[in-house]
């Protein structure tokens, strides 16, 4: 009988961000795993623009029309809103990780996503 | 009278060198009997192939440990009532993460080695337990008494921890818990095996074990736990107070 099916197998990680069967804990391991992707791929993309400057003024000036693209905005605010995310998940993980209200995770985990929709909520009107 | 509600308990299915599936089973069931009485029905009154580990009915062998809707449960102790409804489907898979036997069986050797690799405790004396309301101080005749551990080894931390998922070589849940039931400065020995790239370091912090375990362990809050007493042993290793 086939019993891969049901080990453990690296090629298994999209299981990660399936959210059924999983509970709080679990959906902020993955919110904390789809941001972390996310500002990876920024990350990259920045380094890239930065990389314009090598070419001169122009180049750089030439990106920066861009930013007024409704699209390129929806990608800025995609960003701001997945650092906040991530970093007042992050703080809840470094929290329990140090014994700090490890019991209390559920709860920490409400408190700091509200945090951070207040925030995002801010920004968005901020921007727009 | 006594409430009965209809159900189709969905069940999957997976015999030696057959593709997987799912069987479904109509039957009356009481809302307040354990999902392993409809798993025990479907055998007895539907099909004598349905293979299923089970022992003692009461939560104390945790042998029962499957997946009911999605969710890891210990079926013994898990009421039809707070799983499904009158006319609902009740899906039930085994655990994630192990090779499965057959249907609802898994094959848990693999996890029984890590138990035994950090010398996991089956009773443990009274006086190093955690208890609700513990006495301010022990009598010294109170060590002489000893509790089974809480840990039942089912096997549904290991299931439901996303880590294990991608990563057979994690110790998992149980084990560290495990480790840390004893203590580093009890056992230093563990230290080797816990402080490592898949031991204690691994935890993602999903806290899905603590979500599904049955027996209140917290393995997510001892693995935490752990990582402090790490820490503090390595520290003490640096400056020579170990």
């Amino acid at each position: 009988m086939d019993q891969t099916r049901n080990q453990p197998s690296a090629g298994k990680f999209l299981s990660w961000f399936i959210p059924v069967g999983r509970q709080v804990g679990g959906w902020a391991f993955a919110l904390n795993r789809l941001t972390a992707i996310g500002l990876t791929v920024y990350l990259f993309l920045h380094l890239f623009i930065l990389g314009k400057l090598a070419q001169g003024p122009g180049a750089y000036d030439q990106f920066l029309e861009l930013t007024e693209n409704p699209l390129i905005k929806l990608g800025e605010w995609a960003v701001v809103v997945a650092v906040l995310l991530h970093g007042l998940n992050g703080i809840r993980i470094v929290l329990t990780s140090f014994g700090v209200g490890v019991t209390r995770q559920r709860q920490l985990f409400f408190g700091f996503m509200i945090v951070a929709l207040l925030l995002i909520l801010m920004f968005t009107v901020r921007m727009y | 009278m006594t409430e009965s509600w209809k159900i189709t308990l969905r069940m999957f299915r997976q015999k030696e060198n057959q593709d997987s599936h799912f069987d479904d089973f109509q039957m009356d069931v009481k809302p307040d009997e354990y999902v392993l009485d409809a798993v025990e029905r479907a055998w007895a009154f539907h099909d004598r192939t349905i293979c299923f580990r089970h022992a003692c009915h009461h939560s104390t062998c945790g042998a029962c440990g499957m997946r009911v809707n999605g969710v890891e449960k210990l079926t013994c102790i898990t009421l039809i009532r707070d799983v499904t409804h009158h006319g609902a489907t009740l899906k039930v898979e085994p655990l994630r993460n192990f090779p499965v036997v057959s249907d609802l069986a898994v094959d848990m050797g693999s996890f029984y080695r890590k138990m035994e690799a950090v010398g996991a405790r089956a009773v443990l004396p009274v006086t190093e337990a955690e208890i609700e309301n513990p006495p301010s101080k022990w009598d010294a005749d109170d060590s002489q008494y000893i509790r089974l551990s809480d840990c039942l080894e089912c096997g549904l931390c290991m299931s439901a921890c996303p880590i294990m998922a991608t990563t057979p070589e994690y110790l998992g849940p149980a084990p560290l818990a495990a480790a840390q039931d004893q203590g580093l400065k009890r056992k230093p020995e563990l230290l080797s095996i816990v402080d490592c790239e898949d031991g204690v370091w691994r935890c993602h912090s999903a806290f899905e074990c603590t979500a599904v375990c049955p027996s209140f362990v917290d393995p997510a809050r001892r693995i935490m736990n752990l990582r402090t007493q790490v820490v503090d042993m390595r520290l003490r290793k640096l400056f020579g107070k170990a």
